[in-house]
């Protein structure tokens, strides 16, 4: 779908979203839920933020830094793949403490979040770099340019088009992730459903709601990210030497 | 003092795994001369322009460039790998211009000139443009300064490249088939270009390439390789009227033979 | 703060506990290989299946998982549909990496030659024939290294069950945090024990793949 039908669908999904909360069986739900998407919302910034610097600084290690800087990269990326996300942030916010590191739910839910989506980011963002043809690196060294300089001048500006895509996808599993923090106890969406669906047995309703809002956000992450993806694609990064 | 070569190969020797691409390699370049590099694929030729480059390791010998080793630094008498400090200062002596041009393409034409003048040198960007302006004046491409690579033609793309080489000022320029990739029309624009900067400058150049008229006309010798040796080299009339080695003989009728 | 022999004594719960994650692990992933072929089968097939396919299909994929397990176990009833945690479970992540996969399919079906279709065509193949017989050998084998990336994760994701209590891994090991105040030991194994499986199935996909890279190189 282009963008315009993508903002047909979000215009649509939040004209229903308006729709359903103007309705007397819905309405009890808005002011609860409206927090709960406040704090969703707040979560996958913050998180997002962390992913991004995590996935860089662990991808530009596993590359280029010595041996012992990128085995704990190699280290990072594979546990937090290899183990689930939920997993991950039960151990910050359970396991943690009983080696004297306390976090606020809030912390750990943040933390643990950014830095499993960082792991993939991190394969994304070393996968963006390794596309860059190698002749891009062999012009830099006859130039006489440093790594760094070469790294930030020309190997990176290349690469961040062909990332933004794939961290589009990301995205969406940042904010589909945040759903697990309900399980740690923070009021976000999913938890402030379960806890009305609970006093109230309105089940339909609420997760109808829910669903809906979940669909919004992402639809607004996927048109901001292709947004980019166009700009980026008109500053002439497509067509390389012919 | 004495005159050090531009450049010299010492028994140099390249190895990929098993095969050996540069057999004991020795090679003395003067100063201002232009060279050019001829023989059949997979002779070495692309290598030798590499490692003088730095772009690629060596297995064996010595390449200096102004009697100053490349690969290897001095220390106590001895020959030592080369640090990065070391091969950034002697490097800076040598440019490339590439068979695929290897322009930036996030970068316009001029800003591909300047960029490493700036970051490298540490020039002002008023000088830095300045400096580029001029240069892609000569290569006849001030009017097209603020285009991207992916509007500009092959030769153009080509020019340009020639001139962010330049840019850095080196005393040696290596040219690695730099028309291979173009359309034919296309070849004689980048020619001229090459036959300009060899007439305006005292450049010491090194160009490995196809064109037997180009390399008889521009270049004071002609080396010819064959399986990673010089087979035959020469003053480049001499050469091409009379070779004396079997294989040159071989090479240049098959090379006349295909126009 | 490590207590070996207590890490020793919930080893059997949670191996109980692993049969679980395994149990939802494959039969979920039965679903979604199935449903996903059909979703992706109907959208090649059947022209004016297209847009509403890719819209639940955008719609599966947008919304969280957890939601959606909710969703199935929860709203059910209100449509006559009274599910058991394990099976509402199953078919909730079953159903949202059918959505995954589909788009795997999809990737695949295109990925052959529309002179394939053409050749069939001449060779007089019904449609169905030709999907069946022609492109989906054709396309499959090309993805198998994808579907194992999506069985990893739907692997990995089964953790989510433990919100509606169903005894996998992860909710043993809540349980007995909960009963023992211990949550260091029963945490850490639950996590070496996907670390493990996800590193050797990485291996293994990786295997599969150079495997089909050598055999299908055109
Ligand atoms: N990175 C590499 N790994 C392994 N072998 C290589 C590599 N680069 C070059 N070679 C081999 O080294 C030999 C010399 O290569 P080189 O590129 O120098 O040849 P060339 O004379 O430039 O040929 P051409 O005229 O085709 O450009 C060839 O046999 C080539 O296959
Ligand atoms: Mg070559």
């Amino acid at each position: 779908m282009g963008i315009r039908g993508l903002a047909g669908v979000l215009f649509l999904t939040v004209a229903v979203i308006w729709y359903l909360s103007g309705l007397e069986g819905y309405k009890i739900f808005v002011p609860g839920l409206a927090q709960g998407a406040a704090m969703t919302l707040q979560i996958t910034a913050a998180a997002a933020v962390l992913a991004v610097i995590a996935a860089i600084t662990a991808a530009l290690s596993k590359l280029y830094g010595p041996a012992p800087l990128r085995w704990l990269a190699i280290t990072y990326i594979e546990v937090f793949r290899g183990t689930s996300a939920l997993v991950q942030l039960f151990w910050l916010y359970f396991v943690l403490p009983v080696f004297g590191i306390t976090m606020e739910a809030y912390e750990a839910a943040v933390l643990g979040i950014g830095l499993n989506i960082g792991a993939y980011g991190a394969e994304v963002v070393r996968g963006a770099i390794i596309s860059v043809p190698r002749g891009q690196w062999e012009a830099t060294i006859a130039l006489n340019m440093t790594r760094a300089q070469a790294l930030r001048r020309i190997i990176l500006p290349q690469a961040f088009a062909a990332m933004i895509p794939p961290w589009g996808n990301l995205f969406i599993e940042l904010l589909k992730t945040t759903a697990l923090v309900s399980m740690i106890t923070l009021g976000d969406l999913a938890f402030r459903a379960q806890q009305m669906n609970q006093t109230t047995m309105k089940t339909v309703q609420i997760f109808t709601l829910v669903l809906l809002i979940y669909l919004a956000m992402s639809l607004a992450i996927t048109i901001g990210m292709r947004v980019l993806e166009h700009r980026a694609a008109r500053g002439i990064l497509r067509a390389r030497a012919a | 003092m004495i005159e050090f070569p531009m450049v010299s190969f010492e028994n140099v020797t390249k190895r990929y795994g098993a095969l050996t691409v540069l057999d004991n390699l020795n090679l003395t370049i003067a100063r201002g001369e232009k060279v050019a590099i001829i023989g059949p694929s997979g002779s070495g030729k692309t290598t030798v322009l590499r490692m003088l480059m730095t772009l690629e390791t060596i297995d064996g010998g010595v390449i200096r460039v102004e009697g100053e080793p490349l690969t290897h630094m001095e220390r106590n008498g001895q020959l030592v790998p080369a640090d990065q400090a070391h091969t950034r200062k002697v490097r800076a002596k040598i440019g490339m211009v590439f068979q695929s041009f290897n322009l930036f393409p996030h970068m316009t034409a001029l800003q591909n000139c300047m960029e490493a003048p700036v970051k490298v040198l540490g020039l002002s960007r008023d000088e830095a443009e300045a400096r580029s302006t001029e240069l892609l004046e000569m290569v006849g491409m001030s009017n097209r300064r603020d285009y991207y690579p992916s509007q500009l033609s092959g030769g153009q793309q080509q020019r340009v490249a020639i001139a962010r080489a330049l840019a850095m000022r080196p005393k040696v320029m290596l040219f690695d088939e730099v028309t291979s990739a173009l359309d034919p029309e296309l070849v004689g624009e980048v020619l001229q270009v090459i036959r300009k900067l060899g007439a305006e400058h005292d450049l010491t150049m090194l160009m490995v390439t196809h064109q037997m008229g180009f390399a008889k006309e521009f270049a004071d010798r002609v080396c010819f390789f064959h399986s990673g040796q010089i087979c035959e080299e020469g003053e480049p009339t001499a050469f091409f009227q009379n070779p004396q080695n079997e294989r040159s003989r071989q090479f240049l009728r098959a090379v006349l033979e295909a126009g | 703060m490590w207590d070996w022999a207590f890490a020793l004594e919930i080893l059997p719960t949670l191996a109980k506990a692993a049969v679980v994650t395994v149990q939802v692990t494959v039969l979920g992933f039965l679903i979604a290989l199935v449903v996903g072929l059909m979703l992706a089968a109907c959208r090649v097939m059947l022209p004016g299946t297209r847009f509403p396919i890719s819209l639940l299909v955008e719609l599966i994929r947008s919304t969280p998982l957890l939601i959606q397990i909710f969703f199935l176990y929860f709203v059910g009833p209100s449509f006559g549909l009274t599910l058991d945690a394990l099976t509402a479970g199953i078919l909730a992540v079953g159903l949202h990496y059918a959505a995954y996969c589909s788009e795997v399919y999809r990737a695949g079906f295109e990925s052959v030659p529309r002179g394939q279709w053409e050749a069939s065509v001449a060779l007089n193949l019904g449609r169905w024939t030709t999907l069946r017989d022609i492109i989906i050998p054709q396309a499959i084998p090309p993805v198998v290294p994808a579907l194992g990336n999506y069985l990893v994760a739907l692997f990995k994701e089964t953790p989510l069950l433990s919100a509606i209590a169903v005894m996998e891994l992860m909710q043993s090991a809540k349980i007995i945090g909960s009963q023992t105040f211990r949550y260091n030991e029963p945490i850490t194994l639950v996590g070496l024990f996907f670390l493990v499986m996800s590193l050797a199935s990485a291996w293994a996909i990786r295997r599969v793949e150079t495997g089909i890279n050598r055999r299908y190189k055109r």
